[in-house]
């Protein structure tokens, strides 16, 4: 059973892609005919400053313009701003934390305050280089949060992203087998 | 048939200026409207719309040139934010007291200092005595529906005046929702040809633009340009039911949300009104009489109207987004208040100044209001009338 209203919030740095990933993440469930809401707060604009980014997803009209405290997940894109940034705070005991990481879950835990909910950990980059050959966290990262938060099927999802992909990149149809093989891998190692 | 999407309130009104396709946008870039000049001149480079570009090298030249050319017979746009809007000060009631029709995206952002990239209303409430139209959003699909009015209201022949359409920076310039679109014929032919009755282009007629007003006239110039602007009040609901027969969606002056019989009311603009509806759905549950009443048009300002829809109100809070330094009210609290006044209704207003810089604005914060409005009334203390919601001690 999904919840009504599904919380999501993204940590990473400028530059790395997080508000990108809030935004496909937004337009991939709105093709599911939700109601969603993708949105970046900023603060001072550089690169490698934390930034922080927004999901809302609901089958009623979001009216709420907030930013989110009490999320359902939190996807860190950047394992270094454990240090920096609390990244469980708020975080629902009943929902999930997604981490970006080559990392055994035990190294990653310590980071956590204690957090109670369910861990999962993500190799992007390792991912990313054996289907793409650039370091690019957005597709595996993608791939996760729709897998964890169940929001969608893998197979509404991977057909969706099909098709997204092949509008984006007209121009460069290696790219798309290459960010669809990250999708598929990210959904067979996420469980 | 409308078209389901999602964009972001930037996206919203570029396409609603792709779809109206103007005669002329003159813009300099500055955060965080830059998207609605980027986005545009695409289309004009992609051939999609017609419209010429000019890049300037300053939002006093953007305005300028749009003055020119609106001036010369040209449907003329531009858009920008904070300083950006600052530095056309001069210029803004160039436009306005020429009577030239203009449209303006504007993307509310504070005005420096401490320079801050963020959200509030400072930039347009201090524009808010040029003589511009100014109608603001709550969201994307609000922003977008006023931009595609805004050329209907600004150029009708009792009105001829600039339009400002506003809605919060990032807070819903950069947030993707979902939207209906028009089709872009509907739009096209919704808004219709711009056919000025005196141009600078037309030969037959010479005319002057601007020129000096000796103290015999200068006076009544301004008062002329007083009647266009109440004009514009009347114009913007006709237009707006217009509106509603091709969209389905409804405006008026401003949104009344559970006001009918609400003892304790907010006044609000922008974004933090869809906020403070879920605020209200919640303390209506606890059996709490709240309500809201969302500026949409506030210049000029309907204070006839807003009198009466607050007249059952026992404790108002007037939001500003901005500080006016006056140290006693906002510049929406200095209107209401003036209206309630004049209407000799008598409730006790409060007047908060929250969100200044892109200070977040929660369910909580402003069921926080309420419950002070609430304990007003039950104490009959009204305590401090001018306060800061959610600020660090």
């Amino acid at each position: 059973m999904v919840k009504e209203l599904i919380q999501i919030r993204w940590h990473g740095r400028g530059g790395q892609g997080a508000k990108t990933a809030a935004l496909l993440l937004a337009d991939v469930v709105f093709s599911t005919g939700k109601y969603v809401q993708g949105f970046p707060e900023y603060g001072p604009e550089r690169m490698g400053a934390p930034i922080t980014a927004y999901n809302r997803i609901s089958d009623n009209k979001i009216r709420v313009h907030s930013n989110i405290y009490e999320p359902d997940y939190v996807v860190v894109v950047d394992e270094t701003l454990f240090e920096a940034v609390d990244v469980t705070k708020g975080l629902s005991n009943e929902g999930a934390l997604i981490v970006n990481t080559a990392r055994d879950i035990k190294e990653i835990k310590k980071y956590l305050n204690g957090y109670k909910g369910r861990v999962y950990t993500i190799d992007a980059r390792r991912i990313s280089m054996e289907s793409l050959g650039k370091y690019f966290p957005n597709s595996p990262m993608l791939a996760a949060i729709v897998k964890v938060s169940g929001v969608m099927s893998d197979e509404t999802f991977l057909s969706e992203m099909q098709q997204s992909f092949e509008h984006k990149f007209a121009n460069k149809p290696a790219v798309i087998e290459g960010n669809m093989k990250a999708l598929r891998m990210t959904l067979q190692e996420v469980s | 048939m409308s078209i389901r999407d999602r964009l972001s309130g930037n996206e919203a009104v570029a396409i609603a200026m792709r779809q109206i396709n103007p005669d002329v946008m003159s813009a300099f870039p500055i955060t965080p409207s830059t998207e609605i000049p980027h986005m545009f001149s695409t289309f004009i480079a992609n051939g999609q719309v017609e419209t010429e570009f000019i890049p300037v090298e300053s939002e006093h030249s953007a305005m300028s040139a749009a003055i020119g050319a609106q001036a010369a017979g040209a449907r003329s746009l531009t858009a920008t934010s904070s300083c950006g809007l600052a530095l056309m000060w001069e210029v803004l009631y160039v436009a306005a007291s020429n009577r030239l029709p203009i449209a303006m995206a504007l993307v509310n952002r504070t005005l420096s200092g401490p320079i801050n990239i963020n959200c509030d209303h400072s930039d347009s409430m201090g524009a808010r005595d040029s003589g511009w139209i100014q109608i603001y959003a709550e969201n994307n699909q609000e922003v977008y529906d006023n931009f595609v009015q805004a050329y209907r209201i600004a150029e009708h022949p009792r009105v001829r005046l600039p339009i400002m359409i506003c809605q919060d920076g990032f807070i819903t310039s950069a947030a993707v929702e979902n939207i209906e679109l028009l089709k872009d014929g509907e739009v096209r032919k919704f808004v219709g040809e711009y056919c000025p009755d005196s141009y600078l282009l037309n030969g037959k007629q010479p005319l002057a633009v601007g020129p000096y007003a000796v103290s015999a006239y200068c006076m009544e110039a301004k008062r002329a340009q007083l009647e266009a602007l109440k004009n514009a009040q009347q114009v913007t609901l006709a237009v707006a039911k217009e509106f509603a027969v091709l969209s389905g969606r409804e405006y008026g002056l401003f949104e009344e949300y559970r006001l009918a019989d609400a003892d304790y009311a907010m006044v609000i603009i922008g974004s933090a009104a869809g906020t403070a509806k879920d605020a209200i759905d919640k303390l209506r549950t606890e059996g709490k009489k709240v309500g809201l009443l969302k500026i949409r048009l506030f210049r000029p300002f309907p204070g006839e109207e807003i009198a009466n829809a607050l007249q059952k109100a026992k404790v108002i809070a007037c939001m500003d987004r901005t500080e006016s330094f006056n140290a006693q009210c906002g510049p929406l609290g200095a209107e209401v208040k003036s209206a309630l006044f004049n209407a000799r209704l008598m409730p006790v207003v409060i007047n908060y100044v929250y969100g200044l810089g892109g200070r977040d604005v929660t369910v909580e914060s402003i069921t926080s209001v309420f419950e002070d409005l609430i304990e007003i009334d039950q104490t009959n203390d009204a305590g401090d009338k001018y306060r800061y919601l959610s600020l660090r001690e």
